[in-house]
């Protein structure tokens, strides 16, 4: 549970349709099913560096990415996989870049905290917290600046309330009306620390203080976070910026191999009670969609995996000199006026 | 005949011709719309291409540079100035973790292409917070480019090379080079990477840049009093330097200084030194030596300032003990 005991605004009323609920579904199921495919390669050592899952958070991704458009773009997380997989980055891609592999998105350079597919607008997973913010900021003021009709979405964690750039970026974004969300997602935890102890405002008060709107959901409930951010993501496209709270669960540790130790057994019992998933596929049955077509869903994207990660260990490692030639893009600059 | 510009102006007209040719030019800074910067340097642009691209920004020197670097991916080419050096400590993450690793991290999916402008320096008793040269630190920085204009000409065309360039740019200028006159050519080549002989010699070679060029030229004259022929490398990028200009120079005159204001330990003076003890070792008749600021904070009061920065008698000095 969040520690800040936040209770989520009312959900919204319009229910969406049950063809829309079934792609947030996937989008989850895929999520899922890649991050617990992750956990496994990890602890049988086939990942390099450390990972950040985002399991029983894929409510978030798939609700808040759902609810952007082509043109629109985002900066994430060290926690970001959820977010890069809803925008469609191929697969067999992401896999090759989170195992190092040379045909990675990244080519292998960036691994899980700096997955990136600019094709997209993803403008990168990143590895320090707050980071992301500013970026997301700057590419709200090119969408404005260049009139693309793009929003840009700032993903953060609650960890990330603490960093002098969120307070700089929402004066920023209030200042300039930047087209604009700032997306929190509040699973309580800042790595190993409750977030009560880290952060002496709340996220409400602090968008108060700017005068930036600021809605909360359950960020467990995808029809409810789909709903909210489809509503702030258009008013942010033409009003201004905006701040979605998302309160969410953190199943797994901090990173991937985390003992845990600092959070009760009572609570890591009870971190898979409020399944984003459970619930999405409950509700989905009760539309009337059969258990067999859930299940023919679960099988799919099952498959799409295993070829990806077959794809994965089957590609090389990537190669020195390649690498050291994107250092500075290949250039011979003698241009006269 | 051309006007003399100001060295500031010559800035000022290459932000201005930047922004004509390109429509992604943009400048972002504290006081840069208006007021038309602190030192001036963008005087008139908010006239010339409107409140848009010419932005006053909050006293928030991280999030406006990580902001440049968002807007330089997704299609804008920002010009982000930062009244004083010293205060680029507080967007370190932006230059180094974001704009200089984007390219590489990303796999070469996109560059960065920002500039980010900054002056450096003493000479005006702004004291220890307002003065440091710290352009050492982007230049060990894989991914970013560091340039340092000592001339009126350089001041434009090297600013107009700077933000061509695709990759993020650290132009380094000096305040106390500001009021400095001279002539511009706007059609000059706008290269990344070369140095400038700005003196011809053969007895020993002055390496430089920024403002210290200007204590190698009265170093130079007074050495050429006394039958010593000293030959002047004005550097002007720093990242990448000009190898090639260096070690023709080393060729010739078998003997080197290198000048520069910032603090000599660690700095790009040892970086040069080190590279010629190890590449032109056999064209030196002598040690390379470095000239710079001593391990010290730059201090406020006048006597002080003075006994810092590096002048003409220390590199007198140097030169001649390499002849020695
Ligand atoms: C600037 C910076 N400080 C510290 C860290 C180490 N660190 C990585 S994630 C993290 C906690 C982030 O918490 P939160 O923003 O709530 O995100 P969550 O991990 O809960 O998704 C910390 C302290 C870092 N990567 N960057």
């Amino acid at each position: 549970m969040p520690s800040s005991a936040a209770q989520a605004d009312p959900i919204p009323a319009n229910p969406i349709p049950t063809d829309r609920r079934l792609a947030l579904h996937r989008t989850m199921q895929t999520i899922r099913a890649t991050e617990t495919t992750l956990s496994r390669l990890f602890a049988d050592g086939e990942i390099p560096g450390f990972i950040h899952l985002s399991v029983g958070q894929e409510a978030v991704a798939a609700g808040v990415v759902g609810a952007l458009g082509p043109r629109d773009s985002f900066a994430t997380t060290h926690r970001g996989h959820g977010h890069v997989l809803a925008r469609g980055v191929r697969l067999d891609l992401f896999f090759k870049e989170i195992m190092g592999r040379a045909g990675g998105i990244c080519g292998g350079r960036g691994g899980s905290m700096h997955v990136a597919d600019l094709s997209l607008g993803v403008l990168g997973a990143n590895g320090i917290v707050g980071a992301g913010l500013p970026l997301a900021t700057g590419s709200a003021l090119a969408h404005q600046t260049r009139r693309t009709g793009g929003v840009a979405v700032a993903f953060f964690g609650d960890g990330a309330m603490a960093e002098g750039a969120l307070h700089e970026c929402l004066n920023m974004a209030a200042l300039w009306k930047l087209p604009m969300v700032f997306v929190c997602e509040n699973n309580g935890w800042s790595e190993f620390s409750p977030t009560s102890t880290q952060f002496a405002a709340t996220l409400d008060k602090l968008g108060a203080a700017f005068g930036v709107p600021h809605r909360r959901v359950d960020g467990n409930d995808v029809a409810a976070v789909a709903e909210t951010a489809a509503e702030v993501v258009e008013a942010a496209r033409s009003g201004g910026p905006r701040i979605l709270e998302c309160l969410t669960t953190r199943w797994h540790g901090h990173f991937e191999g985390d003992p845990q130790r600092y959070r009760n057994a009572d609570e890591v019992a009870g971190l898979s009670q409020n399944d984003p998933l459970r619930r999405s596929a409950e509700a989905l049955l009760a539309a009337g969609i059969e258990e067999s077509a859930l299940a023919a869903l679960v099988d799919s994207v099952d498959a799409e995996i295993r070829d990806a990660l077959e794809a994965a260990r089957a590609d090389a490692l990537p190669d020195v000199d390649a690498a050291f030639r994107d250092v500075y893009t290949p250039t011979t600059l003698t241009a006269g006026a | 005949m051309p006007k003399p510009l100001r060295y500031v102006n010559a800035v000022a007209q290459a932000l201005n011709d930047a922004m004509a040719a390109d429509p992604a030019v943009m400048l972002m800074g504290e006081d840069v719309a208006a007021a038309g910067g602190p030192f001036k340097a963008t005087r008139g642009l908010l006239d010339a291409h409107g409140p848009e691209r010419v932005r006053d920004t909050p006293i928030s020197e991280a999030s406006l540079v990580g902001a440049a670097v968002g807007a330089a991916l997704t299609g804008m080419k920002p010009v982000v100035e930062i009244m004083f050096m010293d205060f680029v400590t507080l967007a370190m993450d932006a230059v180094v973790n974001q704009a200089a690793k984007a390219r590489f991290m990303f796999g070469g999916q996109c560059s960065v292409p920002m500039v980010l402008r900054t002056p450096h320096g003493g000479g005006l008793n702004a004291g220890p917070q307002h003065s440091q040269c710290l352009e050492a630190w982007f230049a060990h920085i894989p991914g970013l480019r560091v340039v340092c204009p000592a001339t009126v000409a350089d001041a434009y065309s090297l600013l107009r090379a700077a933000i061509e360039a695709p990759d993020p740019v650290v132009v380094v200028e000096n305040k106390a080079l500001y009021a400095l006159q001279g002539d511009i050519d706007v059609n000059a080549p706008r290269e990344v990477g070369k140095a400038r002989i700005d003196r011809a010699g053969r007895d020993a070679t002055i390496v430089t840049y920024g403002a210290t060029l200007y204590a190698a030229r009265a170093a130079a004259d007074r050495l050429a009093t006394e039958g010593i022929e000293a030959e002047i490398v004005d550097l002007r990028w720093i990242q990448p330097w000009d190898e090639e200009a260096v070690f023709a120079s080393v060729a010739k005159t078998h003997r080197v200084v290198i000048a520069h204001e910032a603090v000599q330990a660690f700095g790009v003076g040892a970086e040069i030194a080190a590279r010629i003890a190890a590449d032109a070792f056999d064209d030196l008749d002598a040690p390379v030596l470095r000239v710079g600021a001593p391990f010290m904070p730059i201090a406020f009061a006048k006597t002080l300032e003075a006994a810092y920065l590096p002048d003409a008698d220390r590199i007198v000095a140097a030169v001649k003990s390499t002849l020695a």
